[in-house]
């Protein structure tokens, strides 16, 4: 073997600039999982969402009529995206970062100069990442479908951004705890997809008995899917700021949670 | 300057197994320093500990004055790690795992790719570089954890048994390549369980076992405190029975080899003496094992005899 060359010592270099530099790794990283896997990760939600327009919106949605003042395809089209986002924010990070632990190469950010909270941040820009892509796959289908006004954008951009960190952080929080991967099925299989389904994807609560109605407001998915749904249609069930609250007091306090498991060495250090 | 400095380390995992009963050890700055012990004496915990894989229970460390409880990062920004066990994503491509190890340890990416390529042709495995990781042999795969851990050109280098299943040839070589980033100013640290290896390559020397440090000195200082070795004597004729040697322990294993235990106040000259006088001719002679080996395993069983009559 050769020699090595002399040595430049990174150790010289400023914290923040490594951290830097680290957090551009780790989302680079996580993209080019993202891109490597694309038949996982983002040709099943373009093919499931296709399936819920041709039955839901083609085949049913024909019978049911409007729905807020709308087809009911062009109602349903917001609840399928942020169905889709939800579900690969969670589905990104939950893999990958379980993934990391299972294979021990989680070892290579462990043993690096890099923060907990900066290693929470890169695996959750990974999830908003894989979110944001599938839901524009998803909107793509969508739109060969239907028409779908955009009233309020920058409504749109929040609450996508908001729910994908939000369901982000929710994967890590289950990657922490999860020794098998049985584990990492059980909370998107029993708890997930049900709160997504009754979360005002596929009607609006109003026509709902009064105790179901009241029953749904305590589904933090429904305030997301009526947020996002108003900034395409301009119709709700939800109370706007409130739902920004919830999805802000969701988004920090997950967040403090898994950087504080983190700090402990839950599910990482022995 | 220490490169290491560890003060009353110590670690009980949940289970209650105490894996480090109040570690003291200095590594100096430049050293290539050997960390020696059975399975289970506690080496990769330290380790671990030191890299903050593994939470200590008590104690102090400090990696170049670094205390790693106030300033970790700064700690671990200085060391470059090869575990025992293979730690990186078998799915990934070689080049993009070290480049990714760069980037992890904020090496700006033209940088990083540079020393990708020279970390991967030093260590011969540039033509892997596009190959996915599991497809790489256990000796390669060993060559790319070194070539991870250099990327960002660590002051100190701590390598937990980098040459285990790997054949003599390609060890030799990163023996080579190891005493060159050491002579070039990388301090390491170096377990292993070939003591041979430890003994060529090691200035200092700790042997660590059940959790505590039982010896610590220089490799020739360690060597000196060997009070007996046993060598293996060739003869040109073949022996019909074993030749006198009163006064020392000595059998005859063939009837061309004779295994004599020659302790420090007994002499060789004394030995082949008696022999030419019994016109025994030796054509030539070797340790029975490595010299470090036979006072590790000395240390290692009195120590167990020790624990087993305190127990």
């Amino acid at each position: 073997m050769e020699q090595a060359a002399a040595s430049v010592n990174p150790a010289d270099q400023s914290l923040a600039r490594i951290r830097r530099i680290g957090l551009q790794t780790i989302v680079r990283r996580e993209y080019g999982r993202i891109i490597r896997i694309w038949g996982q990760t983002l040709v099943p939600p373009a093919v499931t969402a296709t399936l819920y327009f041709i039955i839901f919106g083609s085949l049913i949605g024909r019978r049911i009529g409007q729905m807020g003042g709308y087809d009911y395809m062009q109602y349903i089209a917001p609840g399928l995206i942020m169905m889709a986002v939800i579900s690969n924010s969670y589905g990104n990070v939950v893999s990958s970062f379980f993934g990391a632990k299972f294979g021990k190469h989680i070892e290579e950010l462990l043993v690096a100069p890099l923060p907990n909270w900066l290693i929470v941040l890169g695996y959750v820009s990974g999830g908003v990442m894989r979110g944001l892509l599938v839901g524009a796959v998803v909107t793509g289908v969508a739109l060969f479908f239907t028409r779908i006004p955009v009233e309020h954008p920058l409504l749109i951009v929040g609450s996508v951004l908001l729910t994908s960190v939000v369901f982000s952080l929710g994967g890590f929080f289950n990657a922490i705890f999860a020794k098998n991967f049985d584990q990492i099925s059980w909370f998107p299989t029993f708890i997930l997809t049900p709160l997504i389904y009754l979360g005002g994807v596929f009607y609006s609560v109003s026509l709902l008995p009064a105790w179901a109605e009241r029953l749904s407001y305590i589904n933090p998915i429904l305030y997301m899917v009526n947020t996002f749904r108003h900034g395409f249609l301009g119709t709700s069930d939800v109370n706007l700021a409130f739902a920004f609250l919830i999805m802000a007091a969701f988004a920090i306090t997950m967040f403090t949670v898994v950087v504080l498991l983190m700090n402990r060495g839950t599910g990482i250090r022995e | 300057m220490k490169a290491l400095s560890i003060r009353g380390l110590t670690k009980t995992y949940r289970n209650g197994v105490q894996a480090l009963r109040g570690i003291d050890l200095d590594v100096e700055e430049g050293d290539f320093f050997a960390l020696l012990g059975p399975n289970g004496a506690g080496k990769t915990t330290a380790i671990g500990v030191i890299m903050s894989l593994v939470t200590k229970s008590g104690g102090a460390i400090s990696v170049f004055g670094h205390d790693i409880d106030r300033s970790l990062d700064r700690a671990k920004s200085c060391i470059g790690l090869v575990p025992q066990e293979i730690n990186f994503n078998q799915f990934e491509k070689v080049f993009t795992i070290i480049v990714n190890q760069a980037g992890f340890y904020g090496i700006p990416r033209k940088l990083a790719l540079e020393r990708s390529e020279r970390y991967l042709r030093q260590l011969q495995l540039w033509e892997k570089r596009d190959s996915i990781a599991r497809s790489l042999s256990g000796g390669m795969k060993r060559r790319l954890m070194i070539a991870r851990a250099l990327v960002h050109e660590p002051r100190l280098l701590i390598l937990d048994e980098p040459t285990a299943g790997v054949d003599i040839e390609i060890r030799r070589s990163m023996w080579t390549f190891l005493r060159a980033i050491n002579e070039q100013g990388t301090t390491i640290i170096l377990t292993t369980h070939y003591l041979e290896e430890a003994e060529s390559l090691c200035r200092n020397i700790a042997i660590i076992d059940g959790g505590r440090i039982i010896e610590n000195d220089t490799m020739a200082g360690v060597i000196r405190k060997l009070n007996q070795e046993t060598f293996v004597l060739n003869v040109r004729a073949a022996m019909v029975s074993m030749p006198v040697l009163d006064g020392y322990v000595a059998r005859m294993t063939d009837d061309h080899t004779i295994e004599i235990e020659v302790s420090k106040e007994q002499s060789l000259n004394d030995i082949f003496a008696r022999l030419t006088q019994q016109r025994i001719e030796v054509v030539s002679m070797r340790n029975k094992v490595n010299r470090l080996e036979e006072l590790f395993m000395r240390l290692v069983e009195s120590k167990g005899a020790a624990g087993a009559r305190a127990g």
